[in-house]
């Protein structure tokens, strides 16, 4: 019996290898090549997601782990210091509403200028509007804390020589939160000028020859070509901007350390209070999740809304 | 004939809109440089000079004196740049050979879950990194990492977004060559180093600007996970010197333009390659 059934199992086994031998010789280096870069990704990135969502309906203890609360957190988020959240997406709302309309006025106007430039100006003017972009964030909000600072601060300076009162750009409680934006809005959006500069760049020459050639000017080339051809660009760029500006935080934490009242809070500084000073992970994680509602949904609508089928 | 060309030009030329056009763009240029100019200048007046009406708008009372009180007082700040240096190369270079294999391995090699995983990575891409900050926070204290430069280390490693840039590319190379470096007998990881690496130099060169740059300049993770001075990058040692010097105004700005120096004289020196990477989606700005 044993004789007979042995070569039997002993060929199942071996085409159970040969089949894991075939498998990884067809597919063992796509595994290779992917599987290394998944290890982190799957510990700090993927586990994360899937957490962030669990934590916020959970009241957590770093020793003691999760325990469900239901919605409470949600609760939390909008009611806990009176409210204050509530201060933070209005006050989120108005530095994004104005820096990205600012933003891609200036890219869009600045790329324009720069458009007919010969070559040489036209790198040098992306790399002056440039070379703000690659300094630390951190670096340059405490140069525009020093600038609005208002005993010897150069803005109150420069005030003074024109006659104007000095101003308490960064303590007045009802100017803090705009000389933010101010200082937003007067660093020139680096990767919108780029982006808006290439984008114009690649519209065919012909377009603009042949609406010359019907007597259109430079100013209504600009409105009825280069405007609708460029909509992928701009489109990009206000999502891009409108999600950076969602998730301000180090502008306001380098500019007024302590806060000016609540009038310079923002969703990411409610967030960073609750989870890593007072260790409300779970009213932090919930906020959190806010936060990735708005923006996921005002992205949405930004598509339907500046989306359009371009053909050219 | 020529010159009289050139006159026609130069008349047609300067019209009132380029007047307006040059004026526009030298004031906004301007406005851009200034808080850079600001942050030098700062830091090369000695700090009773910054505190006085009026300021000089020029270099006038030009010393070194803030960077040797910045080094005799802020005892760490060589600290500091040696973390950082040692957070962006690493992570940098864990890039560069990670994103390119899986680049490489999504972009040409079949395999069951290859879609999938693909669609995962794509979705978290969406994700902005605030969302996931309190459990990342978790995972990185259970892992007992806290205060460690690990702790700035591993989970930078983890962002995707080069793993997408590299399969962009790579999927634009033609397989045709790598077929050709089998036939004359390359190995698998043959073809990847010999063939792909070499041909992807210019991704590569974008991305790795890229990931060097921002994790430089990264500041609001490291200030989460790190807690003694010690073990500060440069970013957050920085800003702590805005707490621990006050009006200080000197030495806060010469710790803060050394800082930024080195990202400076690199955009300087390689220009165009991070203008091409803003082009191919890699910096935000």
């Amino acid at each position: 019996m044993a004789r007979i059934a042995q070569p039997s199992a002993n060929s199942q086994s071996q085409s159970l290898v040969w089949r894991i031998r075939r498998f990884l010789n067809r597919y063992g280096w796509g595994y290779a090549f992917v599987l290394p870069s998944m290890f982190t990704f799957v510990i700090f990135t993927l586990i994360p997601v899937f957490w962030s969502f669990i934590i916020s309906f959970q009241q957590y203890n770093l020793r003691t782990g999760g325990k469900w609360v239901g919605l409470s957190n949600y609760y939390l988020a909008f009611t806990t210091q009176s409210g204050v959240f509530v201060t933070a997406l209005k006050n989120t709302l108005i530095y994004t509403i104005i820096t990205v309309t600012a933003n891609i006025l200036i890219g869009l106007i600045l790329a324009s200028l720069i458009q007919p430039l010969g070559k040489y100006a036209k790198t040098f003017f992306r790399a002056a509007y440039y070379l703000p972009a690659v300094t630390s964030v951190v670096i340059i909000s405490m140069t525009w804390r020093w600038i609005f600072n208002a005993q010897w601060g150069l803005l109150n300076y420069l005030f003074s020589l024109v006659g104007l009162p000095a101003v308490r750009w960064l303590s007045d409680p009802n100017i803090a939160l705009y000389s933010i934006i101010l200082s937003t809005v007067l660093t020139v959006p680096a990767t919108g000028v780029v982006l808006f500069s290439a984008a114009m760049g690649s519209i065919p020459p012909d377009f603009h020859e042949a609406a010359e050639l019907d007597g259109a000017g430079p100013i209504q080339r600009w409105w009825s070509i280069t405007l609708p051809l460029i909509k992928p660009t701009t489109l990009y760029l206000v999502v891009l901007y409108t999600i950076a500006s969602f998730e301000v935080f180090e502008k306001v934490y380098i500019m007024v350390p302590s806060g000016v009242g609540n009038s310079t809070q923002t969703i990411v500084t409610q967030i960073y209070q609750n989870g890593f000073q007072q260790f409300r992970y779970g009213v932090a994680a919930a906020q959190a999740f806010i936060l990735f509602l708005i923006i996921a949904s005002v992205a949405a609508i930004q598509f339907r809304f500046l989306q359009s089928d371009i053909e050219y | 004939m020529a010159t009289q060309l050139q006159n026609l030009q130069l008349r047609k030329r300067l019209n009132f809109g380029t007047i307006a056009m040059w004026v526009v763009l030298i004031v906004t240029t301007i406005i851009s440089l200034w808080p850079m100019y600001w942050l030098f200048m700062t830091a090369f007046t000695p700090t009773q000079d910054t505190v006085k009406v009026p300021p000089d708008l020029l270099p006038v009372n030009a010393s070194i004196v803030n960077f040797q009180r910045l080094f005799a007082q802020a005892t760490d700040y060589w600290r500091w740049a040696f973390n950082s240096l040692v957070v962006a190369l690493s992570v940098t270079l864990f890039h560069v050979v990670f994103d390119t294999l899986a680049g490489y391995g999504f972009a040409k090699k079949q395999f069951p879950g290859r879609n999938i995983l693909f669609w995962m990575i794509l979705a978290t891409l969406m994700v902005p990194d605030h969302v996931t900050l309190v459990p990342r926070y978790i995972v990185t204290r259970n892992l007992g990492l806290i205060d460690s430069l690990w702790a700035v280390v591993l989970p930078a490693t983890a962002q995707v977004f080069g793993i997408f840039l590299m399969r962009q590319y790579i999927q634009t190379l033609p397989s045709e060559l790598e077929d050709a470096a089998r036939i004359d007998g390359c190995g698998e990881f043959g073809v990847f180093w010999r063939v792909i690496m070499p041909l992807s130099a210019p991704a590569i060169g974008a991305l790795s600007i890229f990931i060097f740059v921002r994790n430089w300049n990264d500041f609001f993770w490291p200030l989460i996970v790190l807690q003694k001075s010690p073990n500060y990058t440069l970013p957050v040692g920085v800003a702590s010197l805005q707490g621990e010097f006050s009006t200080d105004f000197g030495i806060i700005f010469a710790g803060a333009a050394l800082a930024a120096l080195p990202t400076i004289v690199f955009f300087l020196l390689f220009q165009r390659y991070f203008l091409e990477g803003v082009r191919m989606g890699a910096l935000k700005g």
